[in-house]
């Protein structure tokens, strides 16, 4: 296995290291409170566009890359086949919930179908995880990869469960107590809930002993194993959480797209999420909805500006490839650890040559 | 070869069963009752040889992957891009000039140029860091995709095959017996077959100056342990960019080959990227020998599945996959 232990992504510990345990370290800070509490207001502050577009599509997709960044972050397994879990559970509402295919669609209420598609896509994420671990490293890379892809030409070419490359249209969304819970402002509120609940839920469990043990695993998997910890159990749990997250998430996709197929689990979307968590910083649970929002409002707006200062606007990717690459080239922290960077270098004149890598 | 059928003599007995069985399929004259069963004889073959080309197209591409990763330890996920690009400029010579062989060398030349640039800007930069690697080639591949689809824009694109390859040829292969008693034998378009024994020659030469001549030697050394060869006086870096232009070169010669073969459109680098993957993993990472078999079993698998079982193709690709990192993790030819 020396190739192997070679090769293991040392994902850097430093930056949680300095931190002092505490157990709710973002909510002393003010500029949390804050944030959350425009996020509370947003519907007062933004029109419907703005709220589900930017707002809503930012939670959902940084719930996303929170899952990512949970197993990456605390378990060193960078996963590419999170947004292949989110969009499994995604079809698996519309599969056995209410949708327009009536021939495919089983018709069950949300309140079953729902829980059903979180248990079979977090099954399909601990399994997948259960075969990533067998490998570290870029291996894990490249086998979540091919996994994802896997599933997106399996969708494509599967007309019974999946119906091909026209997906899964009119997928039914939760109506009861009198609310019609896919309008703008009570989906805004269920986004920004389960967001919040998995980003707390991260937060907890990093300082929990099962994710202070993931972290000695990142770290040393073979002193934890010395130990007495039983290494490939904690990574096969930390992708059944991870899965967990990434499968609220696709529910809450296909409920505010009203629809899924192949494309949204394309490969280029899989690598979207990797982008979105790394651009936003892979080492806190705050990044990936930094990044999120980096992404969605580079996707909405990118057009529009470069179309302004005269360039063609169907260069969007281009942007975001060569943003992407300018960040992972100078911070490997992403935009948190740029921001770091900046603060302690306006503080502290002890800078010496310790931040060159964020 | 011996020393596996001594560890695994259940595994040893399974593949020569199987492959008795292809070799069966493949020569003999089919009983009525086994074209009832799984259809036509001819089908059959034509999609055995489809796996098998394509199996030849995936080890171009896939070898020079897993040299680049063997040696240096180099993520190359822009890897699909280079083919792709490769590709384009074989169209374009091949268009421009009109010349089929010209396209190759050129499109060896320039992808090979991209990887020297690629080593000497990126790599050297971040050697050891996995992970910066992987994200830097991801970015840098979806740069490459939009700057190819700016240039050549969204349309499918084929190389032209050279007239002196034009046309079918008869194998003798005996696909089914004429009512008169007459045999029919297989027909199969030249080009494939050409492109495949040509990959074949590249693979044994790679094979051959890997293990015969002291360049191999020194690449080898490399892979078991750089730190010492760089110690014992060989300029290592330049063994680096010489190795990364060579297997960019393959991949851009792939790409003039699957021009050929099939077509050249935006998302193809992510295809072959995720074939090479998938080849290397159930292979092994690091060793030709373990590409070749890769490419020639999920080739096959690919091929017979889209023929057999069409919504499952796919599906059986992955199998076989998980079926091989559930018995040998490291890939079935990989040395450690």
């Amino acid at each position: 296995m020396s190739l192997a232990h070679d090769s293991r992504i040392t994902v850097r510990p430093a930056a949680l290291a300095q931190r002092p345990a505490r157990i709710w370290p973002e909510i002393n800070h003010p500029a949390a409170w804050i944030v959350a509490v425009i996020l509370l207001i947003m519907p007062l502050i933004a029109n419907g566009f703005f709220l589900i577009e930017i707002f809503a599509s930012t939670l959902i997709l940084g719930t996303m890359a929170l899952s990512l960044m949970f197993l990456a972050g605390y378990g060193g397994m960078v996963s590419l086949m999170q947004l292949t879990i989110a969009g499994f559970s995604a079809y698996m509402v519309a599969v056995f919930g209410v949708s327009g295919n009536a021939n495919i669609s089983l018709g069950w209420p949300w309140w079953l179908a729902v829980p059903m598609a979180l248990a079979l896509a977090t099954a399909f994420g601990t399994l997948g995880g259960a075969l990533a671990v067998r490998t570290e490293g870029i291996y894990t890379i490249m086998i979540t990869l091919a996994i994802g892809a896997a599933f997106y030409y399996f969708t494509n070419q599967n007309w019974a469960i999946f119906n091909g490359h026209t997906g899964i249209n009119t997928v039914a969304t939760p109506h009861f107590w009198g609310v019609n819970w896919r309008a703008d402002i009570p989906f805004y509120y269920i986004v920004l809930a389960v967001a919040a609940l998995c980003y707390f839920a991260v937060e907890y469990l990093s300082r929990a002993p099962f994710g202070l043990a993931l972290q000695g695993v990142r770290d040393n998997p073979r002193r934890m194993a010395a130990l007495g910890f039983n290494v490939n159990a904690h990574r096969v749990a930390a992708y059944a959480f991870a899965s967990f997250i990434a499968a609220l998430a696709g529910v809450l996709q296909v409920w505010n797209y009203r629809q899924i197929s192949p494309g949204s689990v394309s490969v280029g979307a899989c690598i979207d999420v990797l982008i979105i968590a790394v651009v936003g910083g892979i080492t806190r649970p705050i990044g990936p909805f930094i990044g999120a929002l980096i992404f969605v409002l580079l996707r909405t707006f990118a057009l529009d500006f470069l179309v302004r200062i005269g360039l063609d606007g169907n260069r969007f990717r281009l942007l975001i490839g060569l943003g992407f690459l300018a960040i992972v080239f100078w911070s490997s922290d992403g935009v948190i650890g740029l921001w770091q960077r900046w603060r302690q270098r306006g503080s502290a004149s002890r800078s010496g040559g310790g931040h060159r890598h964020g | 070869m011996s020393r596996f059928v001594e560890r695994h003599p259940a595994w040893a007995l399974i593949s020569i069963i199987a492959i008795a069985v292809g070799l069966w399929l493949v020569f003999a004259i089919w009983p009525p009752g086994l074209e009832e069963a799984i259809g036509r004889k001819r089908v059959f073959l034509n999609a055995v040889f489809n796996g098998i080309t394509l199996g030849g197209l995936y080890f171009l591409v896939a070898s020079g992957f897993t040299l680049i990763f063997g040696l240096m330890r180099n993520v190359n996920l822009a890897h699909g891009s280079l083919y792709l690009f490769g590709g384009y400029v074989g169209y374009a010579v091949s268009t421009a000039t009109g010349s089929w062989i010209l396209s190759f060398i050129v499109a060896f030349i320039l992808t090979a140029l991209v990887g020297v640039l690629l080593q000497l800007i990126v790599f050297r930069r971040m050697e050891g860091q996995d992970l910066r690697q992987t994200m830097v080639t991801i970015g840098l591949s979806i740069v490459f995709a939009d700057l190819m689809l700016w240039a050549c824009g969204g349309d499918f694109y084929q190389i032209q095959t050279p007239n002196w390859l034009i046309g079918p040829v008869d194998l003798p292969l005996v696909t089914a017996i004429k009512s008169s008693g007459e045999p029919v034998y297989l027909r199969y378009p030249m080009v494939r077959l050409v492109i495949f024994a040509a990959s074949v020659v590249i693979g044994v030469a790679m094979w051959l100056a890997l293990n015969r001549t002291r360049i191999g030697m020194i690449v080898r050394a490399g892979v078991d342990d750089r730190d010492i060869l760089a110690a014992t006086g060989v300029r290592i870096q330049l063994v680096f960019v010489l190795v990364f232009a060579f297997g960019a070169g393959l991949a851009g010669i792939a790409g003039v080959v699957g021009g050929t073969f099939q077509s050249l459109s935006p998302g193809e680098d992510i295809r072959f990227l995720l074939a090479s993957l998938v080849v290397v993993i159930v292979g092994g990472m690091g060793s030709i020998a373990g590409a070749a078999l890769g490419a020639l079993i999920i080739g096959l698998a690919e091929q017979l599945g889209s023929v057999y079982i069409p919504t499952y193709a796919i599906v059986v690709t992955f199998l076989i996959m998980v079926l091989v990192l559930a018995i040998r993790p490291q890939g079935l030819l990989a040395r450690r």
